[in-house]
């Protein structure tokens, strides 16, 4: 009985949070909505890294990578190569995928502090070979006039019409993790997490499992550093790079990191603060670590748990006992 | 029911908590936006630009602001980051309505944000380098930019080779951006200068020994070398050629227009040669040099407030796109005409400027309007830079 209305409950947040999508983007202001299609591409990253280490229980300081790889290669077909930008799109997700999966079963060889480490070098040198291949990659000063998605004759070249594509994709992604955490290889996956040992006995494959879950999250990767490049029009190495990594380990980490929906929270607590901050010119980043310290201190659990912490202690309080 | 309304608050308190500020309808001052690398990997260049924007706007509004009307600087940290840019260049022309925007302090960032200033229709006077971001023309209406280009740099360097009875000469470039920029455009007005490039090596900017490429082109019996890179890799080279004892007369590129260089090379900088910005030589230029006068006060009005000896270019930069904006506000208040952002786009187009980088003469097909001439040639003798007689 109890889980069937936490489940209406959820349910009806879900509901109210489609909702507030749809109507926000409809007082008009550009900015709100370039911030908020920023925070949809985001979390479409974070949600890839929260069910690689949140759920998986593997670190990975190299998402960034995936991130540019997707960027890099739809803007280079869709633009050197005349490709449609939809097609570039495909390609670009399923090449870094595959990719993933590949580099998968080297690295997962390795565990904890040195895949990390694995991972951040990883990262860093495809970060390098996007700065260095500038025949291809228009190197340090960047790769100008991407082309933009379009369906038929309607083309996405507005802030409005291209949050509601984010965010639709967005969405999308949340259900098809949601169902993969239901699902047996979700079961898989919070077994290796617990145990890899225990789990191998069980017969679970732990490296295919986990190569597979990498490669997911490199495709929500691309898929958002695509629509990044379709959207702004423009890419240059810096927002692939190590820093980006580590905002996307921050993200996931203020959402919770064994919590799919708390990836939007994430990825929108991380964003608005750097937001907020701009106005304080170069004391933003000291603040940035400060609130974000603050926030881990507070809810150690991701700012989804810590609301839902909130909320139990007050209706327990407003309950008639 | 109570739980859900409580979920949907919760909701619009995450979502919804923007940055509100103030919009108020009748604007009281003129509000001017900037990006700037503050942080991040361009640092060295958005801090001084930072400085200087807030040295002039305390300025202007102490003279009285705009016949009367203050002027408003808002500042954004890009962090160096295209994406961080972009929002908050998003931010300045939508939410606090700007009436043009200075920046970006380097290409890159400043690449991310010319569709989104051409599509709002705000003019945008750019700190970075580049040459692309004001070419073609015809599609950066709304784009201006002040420093000199890496074409004029070059054209300078042949220009006082040429006039030295020198044509043929030896390269020697970074293997990092800026080295392959200058390379490319070496190469490529090479032959209009009558120049004959007798040997073509790159290096490595964080090796610490060149002999190698320096013996190759030593080989070769070069009337000159030129170097294209930044400080470390530039003060090996020096260092290098005076142990295999090359005496032809070593050139340098703009990379080196800073006090690190001489403080790297020490002894071996003495007699390299590299053209830069006229700040660099201030106190040294002729008397009836016309930028003298406005390059000694902004010397002096900077040292006062950040300190001795930190004045450099790239604070200059922002002092040419801050008086250009206020001058084109200032004339269209003269005229009586309205001041809005496609006013203020035209008149940048038809400025005339005495400034740091140069004269600017603005044209409908010269969003720049310098000419190499607003380089001079430096020296270092004795390790003081010295301007070069020509």
């Amino acid at each position: 009985m109890l889980s069937l209305i936490r489940g209406r409950v959820k349910m009806l947040a879900i509901a109210a949070l489609v909702v507030l999508l749809i109507i926000i983007p409809l007082q008009g202001n550009a900015y709100y909505t370039s911030v908020l299609i920023i925070i949809g591409i985001h979390a479409i990253v974070t949600v890839g890294l929260c069910l690689l280490m949140g759920y998986t229980g593997q670190v990975s300081l190299g998402q960034a990578a995936f991130y540019g790889l997707g960027a890099y290669i739809a803007a280079v077909l869709s633009k050197t190569y005349h490709l449609n930008p939809w097609l570039a799109m495909a390609v670009a997700i399923i090449a870094t995928a595959a990719f993933a999966f590949a580099i998968g079963f080297p690295i997962f060889r390795l565990r904890g502090n040195y895949l990390a480490m694995a991972t951040l070098g990883l990262g860093i040198i495809i970060w390098i070979l996007f700065r260095e291949l500038d025949w291809i990659t228009g190197g340090q000063p960047g790769f100008l006039d991407i082309p933009t998605l379009s369906i038929g004759g309607f083309a996405f070249d507005s802030d409005l019409s291209f949050y509601y594509l984010v965010w639709g994709f967005c969405i999308a992604v949340m259900f098809i993790s949601q169902n993969i955490v239901n699902s047996r290889i979700g079961r898989a996956m919070r077994a290796i997490r617990d145990s890899e040992s225990a789990s191998q006995s069980l017969g679970i494959n732990t490296i295919m499992v986990k190569a597979k879950i990498l490669a997911l999250s490199a495709a929500y990767a691309a898929l958002a550093g695509s629509l990044y490049a379709y959207y702004v029009g423009f890419i240059d190495p810096p927002p692939f790079g190590f820093l980006f990594s580590i905002r996307l380990v921050a993200m996931a980490v203020v959402g919770g990191l064994a919590s799919i929906w708390g990836a939007i929270f994430g990825a929108a607590t991380v964003r608005l603060l750097t937001e907020f901050l701009h106005p304080f010119g170069d004391i933003d980043t000291v603040l940035f670590g400060l609130l974000l310290m603050v926030i881990i201190i507070l809810s150690p659990q991701g700012v989804t748990r810590g609301l839902g912490d909130i909320w139990r202690r007050l209706s327990r309080r407003l309950s008639p006992s | 029911m109570k739980k859900v309304v409580f979920i949907a608050l919760a909701l619009i308190l995450v979502i919804g908590i923007m940055p509100f500020t103030a919009c108020g309808g009748a604007e009281e001052e003129y509000k001017i936006g900037a990006v700037l690398g503050i942080t991040g990997f361009n640092s060295a260049l958005g801090e001084p630009e930072k400085q200087t924007l807030e040295m002039l706007e305390e300025a202007i509004n102490d003279a009285g602001g705009i016949n009367g009307k203050n002027v408003k600087i808002i500042i954004y940290d890009t962090e160096t980051d295209s994406t961080t840019c972009f929002t908050a260049t998003k931010r300045l022309i939508e939410q606090d309505n700007v009436l043009a925007i200075i920046g970006a302090s380097s290409s890159g960032v400043t690449m991310a944000i010319l569709d989104t200033v051409t599509d709002a229709e705000v003019p945008l006077v750019s700190l970075a380098a580049s040459d692309q971001i004001i070419k073609p023309v015809e599609e950066r209406y709304w784009i201006f930019k002040t420093p000199q280009t890496n074409s004029m740099v070059v054209a300078r360097v042949y220009d006082y080779l040429s006039d030295q009875g020198i044509s043929e000469v030896a390269l020697i470039t970074a293997s990092d951006g800026f080295g392959a920029l200058g390379l490319e455009e070496l190469k490529d007005v090479a032959s209009t200068w009558g120049m004959t490039i007798v040997a073509d090596e790159s290096f490595d900017p964080d090796d610490t020994d060149m002999t190698t490429q320096l013996a190759v082109i030593k080989g070769k019996n070069p009337e000159a070398v030129i170097c294209w890179g930044t400080n470390k890799g530039s003060a090996v080279i020096a260092d290098n050629m005076k142990d295999l004892a090359m005496e032809m007369p070593l050139v340098m590129s703009h990379g080196i227009a800073n006090r690190d260089f001489i403080d790297l090379a020490g002894e071996a900088a003495n007699g390299v040669i590299f053209p830069a910005g006229k700040l660099l030589v201030t106190e040294q230029l002729p008397d009836d040099d016309p930028q003298k006068d406005v390059l000694l006060a902004y010397k002096a009005d900077f040292e006062y407030l950040y300190g001795e000896g930190n004045v450099d270019t790239f604070g200059g930069h922002a002092w040419d796109a801050f008086t250009l904006i206020t001058d084109a506000i200032q004339s269209l208040v003269d005229e009586g005409k309205e001041v809005d952002r496609a006013g203020i786009r035209d008149k940048l187009e038809s400025a005339e400027l005495v400034g740091i980088s140069g004269i600017f003469n603005m044209s409908s097909t010269d969003h720049l309007g310098l000419t190499p001439d607003c380089l001079v040639l430096v020296e270092i003798v004795d390790g003081e830079w010295t301007l070069a007689e020509e």
